[in-house]
């Protein structure tokens, strides 16, 4: 608003003759981000949804309107709802995996690793350079039979090693690893949102360890918590990698069935409407989870 | 007064008639950190009931002391007993004691009837009695009852530091550590807020604990002031004590602006002054006889202004440069030689002449304090 103000007389006295509509400095800054947004991100997004409404196998996009593909997906017969429901557990159990597992991490960093705290977020950080397929094909050799594992139980005269390759657990495993560091650095965060003052304090007024972390640490850290798992549950309710390399398509993710759909089928109609349809999901969850924090506390604004 | 530092009692704390058993007593009390003492062998008992305040310039660990009474540091040397009990390695939560933090450390996510009830909630008090007590100590600290429900972070200064107060007190602690939570509030509501704090004290009748880098604010609240320096309690005793009988040059110019003469003892046995020569006539304390070097330390208000050297007992020659309004006194910049002298005058008591004047400026030997230089 400040803006407008500040630029309007501007642009006149400078543009006295030809006059031009006044664009506020404002919007002229964004201008570029705009742009790139239209183009990058609202135009596809719409020819998504486009498709979603189009003929079922064919391109007649922006020419016809009709329900036909999300009444395929929702016909009793068909069962793409178990993708849908196989993508949103595995989801849910590695948001709620790596909530255990990444707290004692986070709270190592904060509070118990001090100055060894930036080597091991370095480690953490690490395996982000590696490309995820090569990472899991690594661990797919690890646990084959015959592999790293199995091999080496072998050489030293033990049974073999268990088979988990190409079962469900193997695909949350996979998901746990190569999501760890999303959940971790903000979780980190909100733990060292924490101030030291208010766990001393409670202390001193008689509270246990149970009682600081369940009435101060715990929902104070809570908006770091929220956001990591925000960011894993997208991530793995988008997976698909884990599903195709360990889990060897033992279990068929929704991303998989969007993939398919765009490609051998060549159903580009029905593989838009399942892709409108997870996105309503994830960002129905994802509004929901950001209307229960206060963002102007993450950003240190009060 | 009966409350000077006893070092001999410490090894027995034998209740005697006269003497009350200290509530905390320090023994050696030593902290390090590496190599670095933050606390220098602390020997120190604190009184049942009394308002000790422990005042010092910042870094002179006079936090590091209070987070050992408080059971957050434990002593690297030396001994904490509370009632006779050593408490070194007991933790903060099982300490009768509780600290009001200089952020004070209120829950942030808690609304100010939560905050007050913490320390309740945790000794799973019922709900409907909590929340009784919290309003009686909202009546006590003057917080209206419907502060209650409200959001601490939406309270002013002064309130939030009525919560802080009123959450320690929920604890009901026989001990009460302040670590400045004054510090960061205006010159009007501190001052308002020093009184409140010693009418508290008062009425609660809790041994109090306070530090603070405002030797003005101990004045005010404080039964008994010990000063801090380097990790050493260097002097402990009443304001009066401390006010009108420094220990050293720290302590006497700690306590406010003072005009600090250097005397030596010339060969003729004689003090002069340091600088100049001039003689100078002392009282000297017999702790300093043998002493060659002195600090003659003289308050503004005991310098004034003379018009021939006979008038006082020492006089000084020197030229009057600026003067500044302290309200109902009148403070007057006096060159002499390098040196400069304040000299208080009331306001009706000033000085008639103008500025850049020479003057002759006096002062008696019984209104001076001579400490070791």
């Amino acid at each position: 608003m400040a803006d407008v103000a500040l630029a309007a007389p501007r642009t006149e006295s400078q543009s006295a003759p030809k006059r031009t509509v006044a664009i506020p400095a404002g919007l002229r800054c964004a201008s570029p981000v705009i742009l790139f947004l239209l183009l990058g991100f609202i135009a596809p997004l719409l020819t998504v949804v486009a498709y979603a409404f189009a003929t079922p196998r064919s391109f007649d996009v922006f020419r016809s309107f009709t329900l036909e593909n999300f009444a395929t997906i929702f016909d009793s017969s068909n069962t793409v709802w178990m993708s849908f429901a196989w993508s949103l557990a595995f989801a849910f159990c590695t948001v709620v995996l790596l909530a255990l597992v990444a707290y004692p991490i986070a709270y190592g960093l904060n509070r118990v690793f001090g100055k060894w705290s930036g080597l091991i977020s370095v480690l953490f950080v690490f395996p982000l350079f590696v490309s995820e397929n090569v990472r899991l094909y690594g661990w797919t050799l690890f646990f084959i039979k015959n592999g790293v594992l199995d091999g080496t139980l072998k050489t030293l005269g033990l049974a073999g090693g268990p088979e988990v390759l190409f079962t469900p657990g193997i695909i949350l495993f996979g998901m746990v690893y190569v999501y760890l560091p999303f959940m971790l650095f903000p979780m980190t965060l909100g733990l060292a949102m924490v101030p030291r003052d208010l766990v001393d304090a409670a202390r001193d007024l008689g509270a246990g360890r149970l009682m600081i972390w369940r009435e101060i640490e715990l929902p104070l850290a809570m908006p770091g918590i929220l956001i990591g798992m925000l960011l894993t549950f997208v991530l793995a309710a988008g997976a698909v990698a884990e599903a195709k390399i360990l889990g060897g398509q033992s279990v068929i993710m929704i991303t998989h069935d969007i993939e398919i759909a765009f490609t051998y089928s060549q159903n580009w109609p029905l593989g838009s409407a399942l892709a409108v349809l997870l996105m309503i999901i994830i960002s129905g969850l994802a509004l929901f989870v950001m209307s229960k924090l206060d963002l102007d506390r993450i950003l240190g604004k009060r | 007064m009966g409350l000077a530092l006893v070092k001999e009692q410490s090894d027995v704390a034998k209740p005697s008639g006269a003497q009350p058993l200290p509530v905390l007593q320090l023994v050696g009390v030593r902290k390090t950190f590496g190599d670095f003492a933050a606390v220098e062998r602390i020997d120190l008992d604190i009184v049942e009931g009394e308002f000790l305040t422990i005042v010092g310039p910042s870094g002179s660990g006079k936090t590091t002391l209070l987070r050992m009474l408080a059971g957050m540091e434990a002593p690297s040397e030396g001994n904490i007993t509370l009632r006779g009990e050593l408490i070194n390695d007991v933790p903060a939560n099982k300490r009768p004691t509780c600290l009001v933090f200089q952020s004070l450390a209120l829950f942030p996510h808690k609304t100010v009837g939560e905050n007050i009830e913490f320390p309740l909630k945790v000794k799973n008090i019922a709900p409907a009695k909590r929340k009784e007590r919290a309003l009686e100590l909202l009546r006590m600290l003057r917080l209206p009852e419907s502060y209650y429900g409200k959001n601490v972070m939406k309270c002013s200064g002064g309130e939030k530091q009525r919560v802080a107060l009123a959450r320690a007190f929920a604890y009901d602690p026989d001990v009460l550590f302040f670590d400045e939570p004054l510090s960061a509030l205006d010159y009007k509501l501190k001052k308002v807020l020093e009184k409140e704090l010693k009418d508290l004290h008062k009425e609660t009748g809790k041994t109090f604990i306070y530090i603070t880098h405002s030797l003005e604010e101990a004045m005010v609240m404080s039964d008994r002031i010990g000063v801090m320096r380097a990790g050493r309690l260097v002097q402990v005793g009443t304001p009066e004590e401390i006010y009108s009988r420094p220990a050293d040059r720290f302590v006497s110019e700690f306590v406010g602006e003072v005009n600090v003469i250097e005397a030596v003892k010339s060969s003729a046995g004689e003090w002069v002054a340091a600088e100049g020569g001039a003689p100078i006539k002392l009282k000297l304390p017999s702790a300093l006889t043998d002493a060659t070097k002195v600090a003659v330390v003289v308050r503004p208000e005991f310098l004034r202004f003379v018009d021939k050297p006979g008038a006082a007992d020492n006089a000084m020659n020197g030229t009057i440069y600026n003067e500044y309004s302290l309200g109902s006194r009148i403070q007057y910049q006096v060159r002499v030689g390098d040196k400069t002298l304040l000299v208080e005058l009331s306001r009706g008591n000033g000085w008639k002449g103008t500025l850049d004047t020479p003057v002759l400026v006096g002062w008696d030997a019984t209104d001076a304090i001579v400490v070791a230089a």
